[in-house]
């Protein structure tokens, strides 16, 4: 209240300033002062993943950071991966193989794999499992969570080719 | 149904509700906000049984941001009481949890106190500042474990005690060559939807009524509950469906907070909205499964079962909330499963503790019996030297003898038979599949320092509870459809199943049709989903009420082309006349309102039934179990989206494995729950259980409803300990193990493989 201060940030490529109390997580900030409500909060506590946004390239649980940690910092929501009406590759395969049921896991689902096929586009299924197993999904079962992830890679080695070109 | 070419009915469609998931445009509780919403957090019983001598609030309200602090006092002399969704038995009156405790409390996590505030971090401060004198009693955690009353007008802590049956049970047991009787328990889990529940209720004082948004489930059921509560017309409160993360029978049934909330903002005269957190989801939602039972078989030397006797024990926790008695009851009714048991006796004992009140968790009841059963009839069929498989095809009913009467199991409800199906072709199928025959040689073997077993479970389960579902469709001004139904949507794709029923019989194409599901503002009437009843009820009333627009639309072509309704044909939104003049829908529309309602009605319970198929390995140095196989072959009747299915299936699998390796709420004998975080309450990740196969098969539909749907959201739950327990079993039978308990953690297993160990070197 009295304490808010203003931290900077950029989301989804655009410049942010939001005026918070030091405890404010990440998560709280990008859902409550900007309104980015596709983070979603399952446990607030570090272990369900579902608030996980992408943070100078890397995924990290916005419930356990504090949006004074942002400060200067690049950040990725889902908001930031594809619109409604312009899928990204990631979540076209998500919406082939029924990657979803209620959806309240998939923002974080999706940050996670995206920043994970960023890095690593060859990632084997093991690898994207291990890393998936940090995020929880009541209704799917997992297994068309990582086919659809599976099916995605070849989407980002395309980007990668681009780059390297 | 209309000319197109091809009926999306029976097609793996993607889903329309995908786009917006996935984008992160979905809108859930927690996204609400609205101009001057404040929030609210929950003081919660720190202890399990005790009476209240004092509450001082001052402190709490003297801070700043923080508007409101209400207890009982502030509510009503009378605290408003949670009624009896379902079964209402007279016995469980007296047990109904108060909105709010008042004098006593009865577990950790009952209500106590709502502090309204600026924001949620502010009403949690004041949360700590309220300070509440109690009076400590003891806490009773087991059955019979205390001569301590929890209710003062009871003499015990027994709510329910009933027998029921068909048949002559005792005459089957006296004349059996063969008896065996065993103890089976399934430890306390929950649902644990990922979305924790929400609501934000404002309250218009001007015109007296009441929105509350976040609800679902029965929205018009608890519509009718809280208007009595509050004392104000149905009229003047409506319930809002918007997007549900995940329901799983838990979410959407009348709990306190589903008064609290509303009372709260009546009083405060602002919008109010509440967000559970985890901690507090996990000691305030409905626990379930807790079930105990003693069961016996009794057979002939060949393995013809002649009789079963069940007692099934449920700890109900502190209160009875909505559900009554389902989970016990339904424990009860499925004993007997998908065999032909002559003599069937069951009783049921509901008794109360100091724990979180129980209800229904996807397959309730089911998931417990199974187990029990098909536990019971492995060991059986061990002593009596008989292969399990065999045993199994020989009790399983045929199909000449469907319908096959199971009346008489639950003593409210009346006669209810399993409808269709070929109970012996679908476990052929699980056996197949599972490899049944190439791999049986592996039971017990110890391969590679691992033990492999093979387990099967079968099972019938019943879906499609009345009395009825209602929709009302309307073709809009563009031409495009708006698909109103009563039915709930918590996640699982109904909307997309609505869309291609009504897409095929309408001929309108599935991205132009809307649907709206839940709120109470969009039809009279709503009965809500349960019970695997939403593509059941729902899905055959928005077909009738698609079949009813369609004659509207060709009576209004009629008049407009001048040509019999004989003529004209539906084509993609278009009615088309023999002559080839033809009109939009969008330009019927235009002329004159197109709306039609449907309703279905039908008491007649829907049976799938199915097989399980589990091949597990058991690491016999540390007690860990992996999965090497699984698979469940289920005959849903009819598939109208076969990827939902198989989605639902793969994701019960996944919860019921959880609810075997996994999932427990632990309490200590003062009756505090130690594991109300998810660091500490274990459920299934990415990483678990990698290989599943789920087999959707659709060979006889069911006669209630045109669709021919069975209702298809529990059967890939139902027989996963029952199957996966007995593979478990298979695989330590050397070492002279056996599984009664769950769940089935590596220090109990190898407690288990310890404790036989030492038993056989005692022996020697
Ligand atoms: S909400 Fe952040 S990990 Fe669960
Ligand atoms: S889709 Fe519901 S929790 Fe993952």
């Amino acid at each position: 209240m009295t304490s808010a201060r203003p931290v900077h940030f950029t989301v989804n490529g655009a410049a942010a300033t939001v005026t918070v109390e030091p405890r404010t997580t990440l998560a709280d900030a990008l859902r409550n002062e900007l309104r980015l409500t596709g983070t979603h909060l399952g446990c607030e506590h570090g272990v369900c993943g579902a608030c996980t946004v992408i943070v100078d390239g890397a995924a990290v649980r916005g419930c356990l950071v504090l949006a004074a940690q942002a400060e200067g910092r690049e950040i990725t929501t889902v908001e930031g991966l594809g619109s409604a009406a312009h899928l990204s590759a990631l979540q076209l395969a998500f919406r082939k193989h029924h990657a979803l049921q209620c959806g309240f896991c998939t923002a974080g689902i999706l940050t996670t794999a995206h920043a994970l096929l960023t890095e690593e586009p060859h990632a084997d299924e093991d690898r994207i499992r291990e890393v998936i197993s940090g995020n929880l999904c009541r209704c799917t079962g997992y297994l068309p969570i990582i086919a659809a992830i599976m099916e995605a890679r070849i989407a980002y080695r395309d980007v990668q080719c681009e780059a390297a070109q | 149904m209309s000319d197109v070419a091809k009926l999306l009915v029976g097609s793996a469609v993607e889903r329309m509700e995908d786009a917006r998931f996935l984008s992160g445009s979905g809108n859930f509780a927690d996204d609400l906000a609205v101009e001057g919403m404040l929030h609210a957090a929950i003081l919660r019983s720190p202890i399990a049984h005790a009476r209240i001598v004092a509450i001082d609030a001052s402190a709490a309200l003297a801070m700043p941001g923080i508007h409101a602090v209400i207890t009982a006092r502030d509510i009503s002399d009378t605290i408003p009481i949670i009624p009896l969704r379902l079964a209402p038995l007279p016995e469980f009156e007296p047990f109904r949890q108060p909105v709010i405790a008042s004098d006593k409390v009865r577990y950790v996590g009952e209500p106590i106190a709502v502090v309204i505030a600026d924001s949620r971090a502010l009403a949690e401060d004041a949360l700590e500042r309220i300070g509440i004198e109690f009076e400590a009693l003891s806490a009773v955690t087991e059955r019979g474990a205390s001569e301590t009353p929890l209710f003062d007008f009871a003499e015990d802590n027994v709510a329910l005690r009933y027998d029921a049956g068909f048949g002559d049970a005792d005459a089957a047991f006296a004349s059996a060559d063969y008896v065996r009787t065993e103890r089976f328990s399934v430890q306390r889990h929950t649902a644990l939807p990922m979305e924790t529940r929400g609501l934000l209720a404002e309250w218009n004082s001007s015109a007296g009524r009441l929105v509350v948004t976040g609800a679902t489930k029965v929205t018009f059921y608890n519509r009718r509950a809280l208007a009595q509560m509050l004392g104000l017309r149905e009229d003047d409160i409506d319930l809002i469906e918007i997007d549900v993360g995940g329901g799983f029978g838990v979410r959407g049934e009348f709990y306190p907070e589903d008064f609290l909330i509303p009372f709260a903002a009546r009083k405060v005269a602002r919008p109010v909205k509440w967000i559970e957190d985890r901690r507090e989801h996990l000691m305030a939602i409905n626990h379930s499964r807790d079930i105990a039972c003693e069961l016996s078989l009794a057979c002939r030397s060949d393995g013809m079962m002649l009789g079963l006797r069940g007692q099934v024990f449920a700890d109900m926790g502190a209160y009875i909330r909505t559900n009554g008695g389902v989970v016990p009851a339904k424990a009860a009714q499925f004993l007997p499963g998908p065999y032909r048991i002559p003599h069937v006796s069951v009783s049921v004992e509901a008794f109360m503790t100091s724990k979180t009140p129980v209800g229904t968790y996807r397959g309730p009841g089911r998931f417990e019996a199974n187990f029990f059963r098909e536990r019971l009839i492995d060991m059986a069929a061990t002593d009596l030297g008989i292969d399990i498989a065999e045993f199994r095809r020989k009790n399983l009913i045929t199909e000449q003898e469907l319908p096959y009467p199971i009346d008489g199991l639950v003593p409210y409800e009346g006669p209810t038979s399993y409808d269709t199906g070929d109970y012996v072709e679908v476990f052929e199928r699980a056996l197949k599949e599972i490899g049944w025959h190439e791999k049986r040689h592996l039971q017990g073997k110890l391969v590679d320092g691992v033990r492999h077993g093979i387990g099967l479970g079968c099972f019938v389960e019943s879906g499609g509870a009345g009395p009825k579902e209602n929709a009302a469709l309307t073709l809009e001004k563009d031409g495009s459809l708006t698909v109103a139904v009563g039915s709930s949507v918590l996640g699982q794709g109904l909307e997309t199943v609505l869309g291609q029923i009504a897409s095929d019989t309408l001929s309108i194409p599935f991205d132009r049709i809307r649907v709206l599901h839940g709120s109470t503002t969009l039809l009279d009437e709503g009965f809500g989903t349960y019970h695997s009843r939403a593509v059941v009820m729902g899905g055959s009333a928005v077909l009738d009420a698609a079949i009813r627009l369609r004659e509207k639309i060709l009576q209004q072509a009629s008049n407009h082309l001048g040509r019999p309704n004989s003529e004209l044909k539906i084509i993609n939104a278009n009615v088309v006349a023999d002559n080839g003049a033809s009109v939009s829908f969008a330009a019927l529309a235009a002329g004159c309102e197109l709306q039609a309602d449907g309703t279905f009605s039908n008491e007649v319970r829907t049976y799938s039934y199915g097989t399980h198929a589990a091949h597990v390995t058991v690491d016999p140095r540390t007690g860990a179990v992996k999965v090497l196989d699984y698979i469940a072959v289920e005959d849903v009747g009819r598939a109208i989206n076969p990827a939902i299915v198989h989605g639902q299936a793969i994701g019960a699998i996944v919860q019921g494995l959880g609810g075997v390796f996994l999932d427990h709420l632990i309490y200590d004998d003062q009756g505090q729950l130690l594991n109300a975080s998810l660091a500490d309450y274990l459920v299934p990740t990415a990483s678990d259980f990698p290989v599943l196969r789920a087999v959707t098969l659709e060979l006889r539909p069911s006669p209630s409803n045109p669709l021919g749907a069975k209702g298809a959201g529990e059967g890939g739950i139902v027989a996963v300990a029952a199957a996966t327990a007995n593979a478990v079993a298979a695989a330590l039978a050397p070492l002279n193990v056996e599984i009664h308990h769950l769940p089935l953690t590596p220090p109990r297993l190898w407690r288990l493989i310890k404790n036989a160990h030492a038993r056989a070197i005692t022996a020697a």
